[in-house]
């Protein structure tokens, strides 16, 4: 058992915790206050790193060092930068505007907010006043992780597995929305490629270029084949098929 | 018995210190780290010296110890560069993070067993906690955000690239990383460093068929699995070659650190070096019985106790130092796409396979012979069986090519005469002869000009 465990386990509030407590409490609100306010996005999600962080050492210091450690590897380390990785592929000059579209939305949403927090807070302090916390004892009885495993694998053990199963229902979910099914059929290495080409039927040459033999310098001119057709294939496929007059389709002589 | 467990430490023997101690082992701790990089730097640009035959640096200091200390102190000079496009707070505070994070996980790291400091009776180790090895993936997992941040703060792209690349590296091998010690925390039974350096100093007696077989205690030789893919892991976690496409230089100039000069480089120098030792020291704790004393040298009685260990564990940390340089000066690169495929399409499956085997054999342990037999015998069975009638894949030999032109269908493209020969050029043979003087002439001099 960690000096921690014990601390917390006798009831009352140690020095150190107290001391940890108001030095990181305020620092998780001003992370939390800046990711709201900070303009950047990368600003507001290092603000937000920044709660998470106390959060972290809040669950440590409150004899739960497993969920503590958890919280910084999982939300910090893994989630976090994964938002941080999609924010930078955004760009770094993409800030939030200031234009408000509901006259009045802002102030509204900061009084709701602190009247909502002013309530829950209220509530809470009325509800476990007076209350001394018990059984932190028995439950880090053989120490904080065994106790997490011990309930995760038996008396939680049903909810756990259903949640990991619709984790992984949401991962594969993503996966088959985002992936492109490419079957091993369809994937066309260089022989085959060049097979396709020399089949008959299909010329291997490459295309001719727009206006070669062409009367006008625009690509979307069609080429002209020596024999004095018009290609359809040397002009490419999203320009619109221009209209040529007669006097543009007549030979004018340099070809003789 | 009891002089051992005097020498091993528990998690009670932690938190005892006073406070001038406590202080003595973090800068004890924070210059260990310091000191490593300013000999790591050394070493690995002796060795790889030595590997491709040259000296390396060999002029400041006796053989050259100092170079680093001198390029340390040029880099203090230089002048520090602020790109205008950089975001100053976060570009500012990007190498600190690294910095912080590489140092922090040197605290849960076993140097050696109790000692006896001016009296006091204290484990060589700055703290220990219920969850030591978390703490250590957490600083790993936070030092991150100094590579990638400082990537995003320089405002190019190069920086950005890297910076992205490494966020990605760094979340992959990860999972295969915390995997890996998946398997030490399930035959240890414990996530405190010196509770696994503890497990690790008996090995375990196997009886087949009678004879008594002791099995080692290094985690390294039990888990042999975890260890490879654990130190494969740590390479990619530390950015180091074959994985260092963050810093790729022919790709990427240097990658994250490409705007940054002067101390804020050499903030990023040292965090990668640090944290080439940490790791070094976290494997050598994991699996190489941390401080304990290998083979040969425990046929003495006192070479796992009094400060003797910090050797043994010293040792082992620049042997696995030297496998990092080893690496270096011997594996190309990886492209991207082959190392982002290796650490999860190679690595993790392994990994999942190898805790369900090792899991399978941990739950069977306390079964009678006969079972345990029927129980390993059925799935290893199977697994023959399986493997000697799997359809076989080998391709249908490839028709030759005289018979793939004449399947070649009517109308195909013209093909030469595969038998055509050429007839030799005309002008060769006359610039052969034209030539033939000129080279009489330059092989009687035989001076280089």
């Amino acid at each position: 058992m960690t000096t921690s465990t014990v601390l917390a386990a006798a009831g009352g509030v140690s020095g150190g915790e107290e001391v940890t407590f108001w030095i990181l409490a305020p620092l998780a609100l001003i992370g939390a206050i800046g990711m709201v306010a900070a303009r950047n996005a990368v600003h507001s999600a290092l603000w937000l790193v920044l709660t998470m962080l106390c959060l972290g050492v809040f669950y440590v210091l409150q004899a739960g060092p497993f969920i503590g450690m958890v919280q910084i590897i999982v939300y910090t380390g893994a989630i976090m930068m994964l938002f941080l990785f999609v924010l930078m592929l955004v760009g770094r000059d993409s800030t939030d505007s200031l234009i408000e579209t509901l006259r009045g939305q802002r102030v509204a949403a900061i009084v709701l907010g602190l009247g909502f927090a002013g309530l829950v807070g209220g509530a809470l302090y009325r509800a476990l006043e007076g209350t001394t916390a018990v059984g932190l004892e028995q439950a880090n009885a053989e120490g904080n992780m065994q106790g997490i495993a011990r309930l995760l694998f038996t008396k939680y053990v049903f909810a756990f597995e259903l949640t990991s199963a619709l984790l992984i229902t949401a991962a594969v979910g993503a996966m088959v929305l985002a992936h492109i099914e490419r079957r091993k059929q369809d994937k066309v290495d260089q022989p085959s490629t060049m097979k396709a080409r020399f089949a008959p039927g299909n010329y291997p040459g490459p295309k001719p270029g727009p206006g070669v033999f062409a009367t006008s310098s625009s690509v979307a001119t069609p080429a002209r084949l020596p024999d004095g057709r018009l290609t359809e294939r040397s002009t490419p496929d999203i320009l619109p098929v221009r209209e040529l007059t007669a006097q543009e389709t007549t030979l004018k002589g340099t070809d003789q | 018995m009891t002089l051992r467990l005097a020498q091993d430490p528990t998690l009670a023997d932690f938190g005892r210190d006073p406070w001038w101690l406590v202080l003595g082992k973090i800068v004890f701790a924070f210059a260990f780290g310091l000191l490593a990089t300013l000999l790591g730097v050394w070493f690995e640009r002796r060795v790889v010296g030595y590997m491709q035959v040259r000296p390396g640096p060999n002029q400041v200091g006796p053989f050259g110890l100092l170079q680093t200390l001198a390029d340390g102190l040029k880099m203090a000079f230089k002048e520090d560069i602020l790109p205008k496009a950089a975001d100053k707070v976060v570009y500012f505070f990007a190498p600190t993070i690294s910095v912080i994070c590489a140092v922090t996980a040197l605290s849960v790291v076993p140097f050696g067993p109790m000692v006896s400091i001016a009296g006091h009776h204290t484990p060589l180790q700055v703290t220990d906690v219920p969850v030591a090895v978390l703490l250590l993936l957490a600083c790993s997992s936070m030092g991150v955000y100094g590579i990638v941040l400082g990537g995003w703060a320089s405002g190019s792209t190069y920086p950005l690239l890297g910076g992205l690349r490494s966020s990605a590296q760094m979340i992959s091998y990860e999972v295969a990383m915390g995997l890996s010690i998946v398997a030490v925390f399930m035959t240890a039974g414990t996530m405190s460093t010196s509770g696994i350096v503890a497990k690790q100093a008996h090995g375990t007696q196997l009886s087949i068929g009678g004879f008594d077989l002791p099995a080692p205690g290094w985690y390294a030789i039990l888990l042999l699995p975890s260890f490879i893919i654990f130190f494969i892991a740590t390479v990619g976690e530390t950015n180091r070659a074959p994985f260092d496409l963050p810093e790729a230089e022919s790709e990427l100039v240097a990658g994250f650190m490409t705007e940054y000069s002067s101390l804020k480089f050499a903030l990023f120098m040292l965090s990668e070096y640090v944290a080439m030792v940490t790791m070094s020291a976290v494997t050598t704790t994991l699996f190489l019985g941390g401080w304990r004393a290998p083979w040969p040298i425990t046929l003495w009685e006192g070479a796992n106790s009094g400060w003797w260990p910090m050797l043994w564990f010293f040792g082992k940390v620049i042997a696995l130092v030297f496998v990092f340089v080893w690496l270096r000066g011997t594996l190309p690169r990886l492209r991207y796409d082959q190392f982002m495929r290796f650490g999860w399409k190679v690595l993790l499956p392994i990994n999942l396979v190898w805790i369900l085997v090792l899991s399978g054999l941990r739950s069977i342990e306390d079964w009678d012979s006969r079972s345990k037999l029927i129980a390993v015998g059925i799935p290893a069975g199977v697994l023959l069986i399986a493997t000697l009638f799997w359809p076989n894949r080998r391709p249908q030999p490839k028709p030759t090519t005289q018979e793939q032109v004449d399947n070649r269908p009517y109308g195909s493209f013209p093909l030469p005469p595969m038998d055509l020969q050429v007839p030799p050029s005309p002008r060769i043979t006359r610039v052969v002869a034209e030539r033939e003087p000129a080279n009489i002439v330059a092989g009687s001099d035989s001076r280089e000009v």
